[in-house]
């Protein structure tokens, strides 16, 4: 009998292999756990997070989106609706209606990327739900009402992101 | 205890009068003596489920169960509760008389064991001079239940598990009684108080190391453990003989499941690890029960461990483990033992 094959017959018999395998789960064993407890404790979210939309309002509080319609047109789920204000001028265009599917949405954040006016954003929050597919629609006093309530956090988060775009 | 048994027998004499008390007597001892051993081995398979969650949540650098009362311990409960709360659901075209039986036979041949399991020289049910061959009898039958809820569920997936469960019980089973003939040979007695006792001077695990290992892996294997769990294998094989079962009379599965592994931990320990005798004389002032939990607390660990560790087994590795490996392998140690019992004249 080979050296190498008395070796085999001795690794099989000792069950050398399946002792090294519970001494890596042992191991494991008296490691210190690495569950996050979700409601009572949260991961960090990065500045760039793409969670639920807000729209925007500026220092005065006026409506930030220019109704260019450029996020409607690069959306490639094709969730934003968007009419202009019929009484828009040249200095001064407004929507009528700015509407966003969320059922459709997925969370590309391509819109906020084509905001020139930094109007639409992604903010922190995802934690939202709707029981119906209608409440998943949101309108513009629902977007922009999320910008009121998350102003702080949406506002540091562009400030942090600012010098890399 | 004595005052219960004081209580009892005078209220039951005055009751009774002097012609029927001694029967009765008798059936009303047996149940509670029955009462006092199978609460808390329902309690133990009850909490030993929690265990299983937090041992292998554990291993796998998580938590585990911890919402349910204080570390947990209410889980057990929550679990019961569900179980009894679901609706049990009954195929169309199943038998129903043998589809409530298998549940119970599985659950029912687990308690029955527990009789003549010895916990202390002096704490056992049923002292009968021939333990091992009672357990070794009563564990096969705990493959009716498999068989008959395959075949009553009336649908081919659990006719092929149980088909394919009763294989595996019935192929480990040989090896796991093999496995106990050296134990028996060294002791010279059937009697589990007696095997225990033989092994004053030396543990059988130190001249039966080999045996205690392919006993270990064959009761993992008899009760349908990982990495052996092909029965369940809930990942590829659709479930098996239980697919068709739903609230408690699926719990009652589980129940006789983790009943057999915490018997056949106390077997082990009693069998191989020197049941409640101290490792070293020095150590005889703990009493004899906490070192039989003890062991059997290992081995039970153990069992959790092999689940967090090894991946499961393919129906003809088993098959092959089973009848080409350990059956050659402790018949030939059977014939070793025979041998050194000859030449070191013990017989």
């Amino acid at each position: 009998m080979s050296g190498s094959m008395l070796k085999g017959w001795v690794d099989v018999f000792s069950l050398r292999e399946l002792a090294a395998g519970m001494a890596v789960t042992l191991r494991y064993f008296f490691k210190p756990n690495i569950t996050v407890q979700y409601p009572e404790e949260r991961t960090p979210l990065s500045p760039r997070f793409r969670g639920e939309h807000a729209l925007r309002r500026d220092e005065k509080g006026e409506e930030r989106c220019v109704a260019c319609k450029l996020c409607e047109i690069v959306c490639p789920a094709q969730a934003i609706f968007i009419e202009i204000d019929p009484s828009s001028t040249a200095e001064k265009r407004l929507t009528k209606v700015y509407d966003i599917d969320n059922a459709k949405c997925i969370f590309c954040g391509y819109c906020q990327e084509a905001c020139p006016v930094d109007a639409i954003v992604m903010g922190p929050n995802f934690e939202f739900y709707a029981e119906s597919r209608q409440d998943l629609i949101y309108n513009k006093k629902k977007l922009l009402d999320n910008y009121e309530r998350w102003k702080v956090q949406i506002d540091a988060n562009l400030e942090k992101d600012a010098p890399y775009r | 205890m004595t005052e219960l048994h004081q209580f009892i027998q005078n209220h039951g004499l005055a009751l009774m009068g002097p012609h029927w008390w001694p029967m009765v007597w008798t059936l009303v001892w047996t149940l509670i003596k029955i009462v006092l051993l199978v609460t808390p081995v329902m309690i133990a398979v009850s909490y030993y489920t929690l265990a299983e969650r937090k041992v292998i949540g554990a291993m796998q650098v998580r938590l585990g169960p911890n919402r349910a009362g204080f570390f947990g311990v209410l889980q057990p409960f929550a679990d019961a509760i569900k179980l009894f709360c679901k609706e049990t659901l009954i195929p169309q075209g199943a038998k129903r008389a043998v589809f409530f039986l298998a549940p119970a036979l599985t659950l029912v041949p687990a308690l029955l064991m527990w009789a003549v399991v010895p916990f202390s020289p002096e704490l056992i049910l049923a002292d009968v001079n021939v333990g091992i061959l009672y357990v070794l009898a009563i564990s096969s039958l705990g493959v009716y239940g498999v068989l008959m809820s395959g075949w009553s569920s009336n649908s081919r997936y659990a006719f092929l598990g149980s088909m394919r469960s009763a294989g595996q019980m019935i192929s480990y089973e040989v090896s796991m009684g093999f496995t106990l003939i050296p134990v028996i040979m060294l002791s010279g007695s059937l009697s589990l108080k007696d095997v225990v006792e033989s092994q004053r001077y030396m543990w059988n695990i130190v001249p039966l190391l080999p045996m205690f290992v392919i006993y270990f892996i064959s009761v993992v294997a008899e009760t349908n453990r990982s990495p052996f769990d092909l029965p369940e294998a809930e990942a590829e094989l659709v479930a098996g003989y239980f697919t068709d079962y739903s609230a408690m009379s699926f719990g009652l599965f589980f129940l006789g499941e983790y009943a057999n592994m915490i018997l056949v931990s106390f077997l082990g320990s009693l069998m191989f690890l020197g049941g409640w005798l101290p490792p070293v004389a020095m150590l005889s002032f703990i009493p004899g029960m906490v070192w039989l939990l003890l062991k059997a607390g290992f081995l039970m660990f153990v069992f959790l461990w092999i689940r967090a560790t090894f991946p499961r087994y393919r129906y003809d590795q088993l098959m092959r483990l089973g009848w080409k490996v350990f059956l050659p392998f402790t018949l030939f140690w059977i014939f070793l033992t025979g041998l050194g019992l000859h030449l070191f004249g013990k017989v």
